[in-house]
């Protein structure tokens, strides 16, 4: 910690451009104790103010925009490839006979923006029947894992899946310009 | 001891807790029976992913819908949000670090497009 991060000034200003996590702690705390009171929110705020002071972590890097409706599709989306996912998962785990037969598939993300990539590597370990092994953030390359490959219909579909659901997270969150450098119309989308 | 209607909304919340707490239990017997029978793993790993928070989800459905407390929902609420942002970082650490080690066959995968040329 350098000698000028303890001043007060710099620490306002960090309290100030981390917003966003004071607000969430201070919901995740009420939420905690389970009742909305101004002692809950006080306190819980306070400790917020701790948390961001005492264990600061970077600014994440993600100067994108939210879009309503195409996020809306993403997590009708996900909940669905959730649900299709989980009881795919568990009847090859239930049902007789053999196990079913893995691979390593390697995906370049249009986008290899942090934030982005992370993003779409935990709703891809979620979602299609993958799991992320390895992701290089210098190439914008993840590894996944898949259970069944055969079942998947082989290493391009499974390519396809993922970058469609890349899709779908870029349509939601990147801006106008991120949209277009990777090949995305922005407001326009095949698979709405 | 009287007869209390129980309406018809509390009827269908019981009924879709106990579909919820049916197909959770399911998924969370996958979940395990997955992680006994598959066989490396990665393969493991996709249990803990996909039918454990399915099942957990779904179970803790059941209980909101059974409970019917705001603060109790709100708690829930946290868990699964939690369960969703940890479970896929917790399964990809521990299958990195054990295919980082050697502990992957990777005779077991194929394609494995892992280390080949960009």
């Amino acid at each position: 910690m350098s000698p000028q991060s303890r001043r007060p000034a710099y620490l306002l200003r960090r309290l100030g451009s981390q917003w966003h996590a004071l607000l969430l702690l201070t919901v995740v705390w009420v939420l905690l104790w389970g009742d909305l009171s101004w002692a809950n929110v006080i306190a819980g705020a306070v400790i917020a103010g701790a948390v961001v002071t005492m264990f600061p972590l970077p600014a994440i890097d993600m100067r994108g925009t939210v879009r309503p409706w195409r996020t809306v599709v993403l997590a009708a989306r996900f909940v669905s490839d959730l649900f299709v996912a989980s009881f795919e998962v568990a009847w090859k785990a239930v049902r007789p006979g053999p196990t079913p037969h893995g691979a390593i598939v390697a995906v370049r993300l249009r986008n290899p923006e942090d934030a982005y990539l992370t993003i779409t590597a935990v709703m891809s370990s979620l979602v299609p029947g993958s799991l992320v092994v390895e992701a290089r953030r210098s190439t914008g390359v993840v590894y996944l894992h898949v259970l069944d490959i055969d079942a998947s219909g082989g290493a391009e579909a499974v390519r396809r899946d993922t970058l469609a659901l890349e899709e779908r997270v870029l349509r939601a969150f990147a801006s106008d310009a991120v949209l277009s450098r990777c090949g995305l119309a922005p407001g326009r989308g095949e698979d709405a | 001891m009287t007869h209390v209607d129980p309406g018809v909304w509390t009827t269908v919340a019981d009924t879709v807790a106990a579909v919820c707490l049916l197909a959770g239990a399911f998924l969370t017997l996958g979940a395990g029976l997955g992680l006994v029978r598959f066989p490396s793993l990665l393969a493991r790993m996709h249990t803990v992913t996909k039918p454990q928070v399915l099942g957990l989800i779904l179970l803790l459905t059941a209980l909101a819908l059974r409970v019917r407390s705001w603060s109790a929902v709100a708690m829930l609420v946290l868990v699964v949000a939690f369960q969703l942002v940890t479970s896929p970082v917790a399964a990809h650490m521990v299958g990195r670090a054990g295919f980082r080690t050697g502990k992957v066959d990777p005779d077991d995968l194929r394609p494995n497009e892992f280390g080949e040329p960009d």
